[in-house]
């Protein structure tokens, strides 16, 4: 049993002054690796442990080895950043064991930072590794060339001003994170702990400023005052729908009630987002002190958050943050010695995700089939076992304790009139920098994708970006430059959702994505209403119809009727948004869907059974694609053109992946 | 839900169930919490595990049936020793998941939801797993495997699941006591 002390903020506070010098300016080496999910998934435990041992071999006793959580950057992780005092912070990236032996002998031990495995020695590299192809390819453009040695000449001094440039490129690549291009038009408020304490320390947590905001509610504020402040920050719930959060507060503040609930929703089901996973995992106390300062403002005194099974990492987190919290006396009865109780308990979602509406949340959380209800009445005032309840995102907590510290005006300086604030985006698919970002309300997705994402890799061509998941829609290049915000993307016949982006281009078939968001919610739907159960298995027939080359033209008609009624008739938002998916492709890509029907083509060459096989003249009738095509389609004399059979072919591309002549084509 | 391996009645995992549901009663909206004890216990949720915990809770079977079957982590049936997900997320299925996943059905010869022939393995599609920056991703019970672009390494991860079996059936046998061991494997 853990006994719960009581703890004034004098003790808490001193806390933060101790630490706070500690992670900013540590008397000896602080050494940070990234493990939130997607670092451990990368290898950063096996980074961690290789740290830890040679480290242990070595009898280094005064570093402080902190785990961390995630800054973003997918493609760089495992990342490993090495305070010290008086020196500037050193970042390695994509560090491996053999390489965080390295840093530890040669960093740690011999106080000399292992330049080539530093953010910049490896940028540096891949700088180096472009200039060398580079050469290679207009050396052999020009091999077949005749050359005179004028030519010679002026072509070496070519190179040597080439070598000039290098030097003044190299000397701009950036040294921190800060400095790429990645983070150039980000606004790391939300995310401003990730990857900078340890997560699982709430010593940490408080030195960077956790509870402060909480003090201030219970020692000087009123509940209304602290509603009165969110409704002026013009804070809206960033799960999706955008609603006013103070708003939404006050209706649950109004309601009399001898037990009110405060959930925090963590069960982030859209696939392609991991937002709520990333600010769990990096930095739970700010949620945690913003669900006590909502029970507070609502005037509940028990708090559930409801996560994901999926996340094991941050229900771990989680588990200690509230255990952490309780033994400060920061969770329980008394908080901070003043007159408020609250307490915070995890509870488990099992994959589902119609679970993240509010009342199948509710429904979930009382034990029983998540399946939503009707509303009204709304659950800030029938709600968990009936009683007043407030359900709040993850990433719309973790804004509130700094608008309760900098002001609701401040808060409104950031973003736009409508949206105020700064968004997390999960940024994935076809772009070169994958990862997590915060930007504020207003940016362009032009700027959040190319500025930021690098574009689409390998010189593809950029098709559209699928916003608000299951429930989103596209949004094509001509509309790029719109700003940002709740009400500008649902104009564009999207929506914000919680922040999935999902990059496609030119090789992604808009019917496929159609499909498969589809088929994700006739398995997510719940069954209770008719028209989300039935309506999205017909759009899913349709759909498959349409990809298999079976459908007629007048499938379209249908597919936008029955995605009509869907949204008017359903009984929830995940019936009523499931045709959006749909709906948008077929409003902006209707020519693909007509290419497929009509032409029996996937331009795209993604629908299989519309692909067609031919093998060109430059076939060397070499029969190999002939012995391995698993159902012999393929038929042909050696050092004769060979033929398929399309009736036969199975189009697996077995024979295209090892045609050595790139002679077979898909059609 | 029939099983053709019945859990005994007497098997310890039962009593543990126990000692967790004593703790919860008084508490209201248990049904999950006791069904995801009861499924870390046994892996899956066979109708003894149901009747079990309907009995001691007085929570009906059908209600139980309700809610385990509801969720897609609840299993009715058990699984292959190693669980195979394969990503299904957007960002891994505009990344090619679906050749990944079609290409470990070929090579087990099972569909999803199935256990290979040897018991070994059973492949779910699973939603997104957060690690959408290194797509496509699986992820073989807690071991994520990245940005999975050439589909021939596939046959080498099963393959060192494989041999790793091998290496501990010849023990098992060697010892001659392993009775759970081999049982799971027959």
């Amino acid at each position: 049993m853990i006994t719960r002390t009581r703890t004034s903020w004098e003790n808490i506070s001193n806390l933060r002054r101790r630490t706070l010098t500690e992670l900013e300016q540590p008397e000896h080496f602080r050494v940070t690796v990234g493990m939130a999910t997607c670092g451990i998934s990368a290898g950063a435990d096996l980074t961690f442990e290789a740290i830890r041992q040679e480290a242990e071999r070595n009898d280094l006793q005064d570093i402080s080895l902190e785990i961390t959580g995630c800054i973003g950057l997918c493609s760089f992780e495992p990342i490993v950043e090495i305070y010290e005092k008086g020196k500037e912070k050193v970042s390695y990236v994509k560090v491996d064991p053999v390489k965080a032996i390295a840093i530890v002998r040669q960093h740690l031990i011999g106080g000399e930072p292992v330049e080539e495995f530093t953010l910049r020695g490896f940028l540096r590299e891949q700088h180096e590794k472009k200039q060398r192809e580079a050469e290679a390819h207009s050396y052999l453009s020009h091999k077949l060339e005749p050359v005179t040695t004028t030519e010679l000449d002026s072509r070496s001094k070519d190179l040597v001003i080439e070598d000039e440039s290098e030097e003044s490129d190299l000397a701009g690549l950036p040294e921190h994170f800060i400095d790429l291009p990645f983070y150039k038009k980000q606004k790391r408020q939300v995310l401003r702990n990730c990857g900078y304490i340890n997560p699982e320390r709430i010593d940490e947590a408080i030195a960077v400023g956790a509870y402060a905001a909480l003090k201030r509610v219970l020692t000087e504020m009123s509940a209304q005052a602290v509603i009165d402040c969110i409704s002026d920050s013009g804070l809206r719930g960033r799960g999706g729908a955008g609603f006013p959060t103070g708003i939404k507060w006050s209706f649950a503040a109004r309601e009399k009630a001898e037990e009110k609930y405060f959930i925090c929703n963590a069960d982030e089901g859209d696939p392609g987002a991991f937002m709520d996973r990333s600010i769990l995992e990096g930095d739970p106390h700010a949620v945690l002190e913003a669900m006590i300062i909502g029970g507070y403002a609502i005037g509940a005194s028990k708090g559930y958050i409801y996560v994901r099974a999926e996340y094991p990492t941050a229900v771990k987190r989680l588990n200690i943050a509230i255990e952490q919290a309780r033994e400060l006396g920061l969770l329980g009865d008394h908080i901070m010695a003043s007159d408020f109780s609250f307490d915070i308990e995890l509870r488990l979602g099992a994959g589902a995700f119609v679970c993240g509406e509010e009342t199948a949340l509710i429904a979930s959380i009382e034990g029983g089939r998540g399946m939503p209800r009707n509303k009204p009445p709304f659950p800030a005032a029938h709600g968990l076992f009936g009683k007043p309840t407030i359900i709040n995102n993850v990433e719309t907590l973790a804004n509130i304790p700094a608008i309760i510290l900098n002001g609701s005006q401040w808060f409104r300086t950031i973003g736009t009139e409508s949206s105020p604030g700064t968004k997390v985006f999960a940024l994935g698919g076809k772009v070169e920098h994958t990862g997590l970002l915060e930007v504020p309300m207003g940016i362009t997705l032009r700027e959040v994708i190319f500025d930021i994402g690098g574009g689409c890799p390998d010189n593809k061509k950029f098709k559209a970006v699928q916003t608000g998941g299951p429930s989103g829609g596209c949004i094509t290049e001509n509309k790029l430059d719109l700003e940002v915000d709740f009400d500008t993307l649902k104009a564009a016949g999207s929506m914000m959702g919680s922040g999935g982006l999902i990059v496609m281009d030119e090789d992604n078939c808009m019917v496929d994505i159609a499909r498969f968001y589809t088929e994700f919610t006739v398995d997510e739907s719940c069954g209770q209403c008719v028209p989300c159960r039935e309506g999205t298995k017909r759009m899913l027939e349709i759909l498959e119809r349409i990809t298999g080359g079976h459908a007629e033209m007048d499938d379209l008609d249908l597919l936008e009727e029955l995605g009509e009624h869907l949204q008017v008739s359903s009984l929830c938002a995940l019936g009523q948004t499931a045709a959006n998916p749909v709906l948008s492709t077929l409003r902006q890509f209707r020519d693909e869907y007509e290419t497929h029907i009509r032409d029996k083509q996937c331009p795209s060459h993604v629908c299989k059974n519309l692909l067609g096989y031919i093998i060109t003249a430059n076939c060397k009738g070499c029969t190999k694609c002939a012995r391995i095509c698993p159902v012999h389609a393929i038929s042909g004399k050696p050092r004769e053109i060979h033929e398929i059979d399309l009736d036969v072919c199975i189009r697996c591309g077995l024979c295209i992946e090892n045609c050595a002549f790139n002679a077979i084509e898909r059609r | 839900m029939c099983q053709p391996k019945q859990i005994a009645v007497d098997d310890p995992r039962f009593l543990e169930l126990d000692t967790f549901l004593k703790k919860l009663q008084g508490e209201k909206g248990i049904a999950m919490i006791a069904l995801q004890k009861a499924q870390q216990l046994f892996g899956y949720l066979p109708l003894e595990v149901h009747k079990h915990i309907s009995a001691f809770t007085g929570i009906s079977v059908a209600e139980l049936y309700g809610v385990s079957s509801f969720y897609s982590q609840f299993l009715l049936e058990a699984e292959g020793k190693h669980r195979i997900s394969v990503c299904m997320g957007t960002a891994c299925y505009v990344k090619g998941s679906q050749k990944v996943l079609d290409k470990l059905c070929e090579l087990l010869n099972i569909k999803v939801g199935e256990v290979s022939s040897d018991g070994l393995f059973s492949i779910t599609a699973a939603r997104c797993i957060g690690c959408c920056g290194l797509a496509p991703v699986i992820m073989i019970d807690e071991e994520v495997y990245a940005n999975i672009v050439d589909l021939n390494e596939l046959e080498q991860i099963l393959d060192s699941y494989r041999s790793k079996e091998a290496a501990a059936v010849t023990v098992s046998v060697a010892s001659a006591d392993n009775k759970g061991e081999a049982e799971d494997l027959a």
